[in-house]
């Protein structure tokens, strides 16, 4: 298919769509209007089902029933909305639910602004609701990639029966780009024989108990060894990761989302003025490149790393962790919806250079 | 020799968990029952609160849910949608359906979403330990008002039958009481009439049922009956409020 010229928002919802997500819950807040806008017009046409939910709390416990009930079910919102969603997005880890929930990161705390931000790093990557949980985290960094993580989001959700976030800043929502989407008018989704659906007594499927209480401490144990079990297959195997000029870098900028493609230039106008840089991108955050981004500062060659965020610090506690002290590491970055120009970064990169 | 009672094959043999007296063990029962004469037992889910009736999934032979607090109309509504020739209620208390989950019901009915609520008044929280209701009525004594209900303070006892009656979107609201054979026998009556109306696609159902918490109130199984009747029934009128 030709590319086209496409909002964020419209196409991450026409990607759900092609994934196979025919139900969507959702509460309007701004900047993200356009994911249910779109799908309120869209999803009745190929058979699906769009429901303005009276809440977030709602929009997100819908999406427990509808994920429950064995469908390939999205909620979308930006920060505050996402905060009243975290006792939903708890009880559908608990429950062994898969969904897939957009966040377009607008600035916070409380109602902070409604320009980009990064800083839903920590609720989204740490846990954000109650409880010994993950969610699986993809952060794309252009249109593309986020129509392209969409089918990926869902297929992850329904193989390890888990939430999965798409953390993208408000910057992705809003701009538009060219884009192909990858048209798919009859996706083959997976059984889910464990889903709420009827249950024949006289059938060989067990009775269905979609249900996060487990009231005696071995059961709770059970399923917290069941969950960590299933972590530590997705540590292994779902990372994603660019590497972005590293091998043999002096400097390493580390970023993520919208940030990092400002970063790629940053990194262009160092090797102009002869300085080696390079950049690590983690596109999931959770499970975290913990190992990649080790291996790049491991190198001879690197001096130390530069984290850029649009918050006042979040992710640069995981690269330092990664980095385990054999590297500095420095943060640039500001809170209030303030993204940094390629010049500043390469500005700063040069100052730790003259250190 | 000819079988005079059955057990419904819609509850499963795990014994209820409930205190002497309590209401629950009852309507599980006439909803378990009901479920078996519509015979929409292998199309049929339900979603059980947090509060006393936890533990509804272990009790019915049906697909089920639990919901956080209050939440259940929400699920039910996610079910619904993706199942819309499916049937699905939610089984809720006081504090879970007329305290946190105030805004799920509303809207549910609202939306005429096409589910069935069955409601337990017994004006207390059972499952934390006895605390203040919405549903508590003025005078009362609970852990959290020791004093008895002060309306000045906390206002008085909501009626959800009679608000959700006015909401367009309902169908089928009637309040019942547990007290008595002949109260027992309408409740059932009134639980088939709200599921008839979800098969009827007609709009959101409910049926109110007022029902003794002994243990929770500090009375015997048969004082808690006399007492739901002399004081629950004068406040919370039994009768149907809206058969569309």
């Amino acid at each position: 298919m030709a590319k086209k010229l496409m909002k964020g928002c419209e196409a991450i919802a026409e990607a759900a769509i092609q994934a196979g997500c025919r139900y969507f819950f959702g509460y309007p807040i701004t900047p993200q209007n356009d994911i249910p806008e779109y799908m309120s017009l869209r999803l009745p046409q190929v058979g699906g089902c769009f429901l303005q939910a009276e809440s977030e709390v709602a929009a997100i416990n819908m999406v427990y029933g509808a994920g429950g009930a064995g469908a390939r079910v999205m909620t979308s919102s930006s920060s505050p909305g996402i905060s009243l969603k975290q006792e939903g997005i708890s009880t559908i880890a608990g429950a062994e639910v898969p969904c897939v929930i957009v966040n377009m990161m607008r600035g916070g705390p409380g109602l902070g602004n409604i320009q980009a931000s990064q800083g839903d790093y920590f609720q989204a990557v740490k846990g954000g609701g109650h409880g010994d949980y993950r969610c699986v985290v993809y952060a794309p960094s252009s249109i593309q990639e986020t129509v392209d993580l969409m089918p990926k989001a869902f297929d992850t959700a329904d193989n390890y029966r888990i939430p999965v976030i798409i953390l993208a800043d408000g910057l992705i929502g809003q701009m538009m780009e060219p884009v192909e989407l990858h048209m798919n008018p009859n996706p083959v989704l997976p059984e889910k024989p464990w889903a709420a659906q009827g249950w024949d007594p006289k059938g060989t499927r067990p009775r269905a108990v979609i249900n996060s209480l487990y009231i005696e401490t071995e059961d709770l144990d059970g399923l917290m060894t069941r969950l960590n079990a299933r972590y530590d297959v997705i540590r292994e195997k779902e990372v994603m990761v660019e590497k972005y000029h590293t091998e043999g870098a002096e400097y390493i900028l580390c970023a993520y989302g919208t940030v990092a493609r400002v970063c790629k230039a940053a990194v262009r106008i160092l090797e102009e003025n002869g300085v080696k840089a390079g950049l690590v991108r983690p596109i999931t955050l959770w499970p975290f490149p913990t190992k990649e981004v080790h291996e790049v500062f491991a190198q001879e060659s690197v001096k130390g790393g530069l984290t850029v965020e649009i918050s006042n610090g979040q992710m640069v506690e995981d690269i330092r962790l990664a980095v385990n002290g054999i590297k500095p590491v420095e943060y640039m970055g500001k809170g209030g919806s303030v993204i940094p120009s390629a010049e500043d970064i390469a500005e700063r990169i040069m100052q730790m250079r003259r250190a | 020799m000819a079988t005079v009672f059955k057990k419904t094959p819609v509850l499963t043999d795990v014994p209820f968990h409930y205190c002497p007296g309590c209401g629950h063990g009852i309507v599980h029962r006439l909803v378990a029952e009901v479920i078996e004469e519509l015979g929409i037992q292998e199309k049929c889910a339900g979603v059980a609160p947090v509060g006393c009736a936890v533990f509804l999934y272990n009790y019915m032979n049906i697909d089920m849910y639990e919901a956080a607090h209050g939440r259940a109309p929400a699920v039910a509504t996610g079910f619904k949608r993706v199942h819309p020739d499916k049937y699905i209620f939610t089984y809720q208390g006081d504090g879970d359906l007329a305290s946190i989950g105030t805004a799920e019901i509303v809207h549910a009915a609202h939306r005429g979403e096409k589910i069935t609520t069955i409601f337990i008044n017994n004006a207390i929280y059972g499952m934390t330990g006895g605390q203040m209701a919405p549903t508590t009525l003025v005078g009362q004594k609970t852990t959290t008002s020791p004093l008895g209900r002060d309306p000045e303070h906390c206002g008085k006892p909501i009626r959800i039958a009679e608000m959700l009656s006015t909401i367009e979107g309902s169908a089928f609201i009637a309040r019942c009481a547990l007290n008595s054979t002949p109260n027992i026998i309408k409740t059932k009556q009134a639980i088939k009439k709200a599921f008839q109306a979800q098969i009827d696609r007609k709009g959101f159902s409910m049926v109110e049922i007022l029902s003794p918490c002994p243990t929770n109130w500090g009375k015997a199984p048969g004082e808690a009956m006399q007492w739901l009747e002399d004081n629950m029934i004068p406040y919370y009128p039994l009768g149907t409020f809206k058969e569309v």
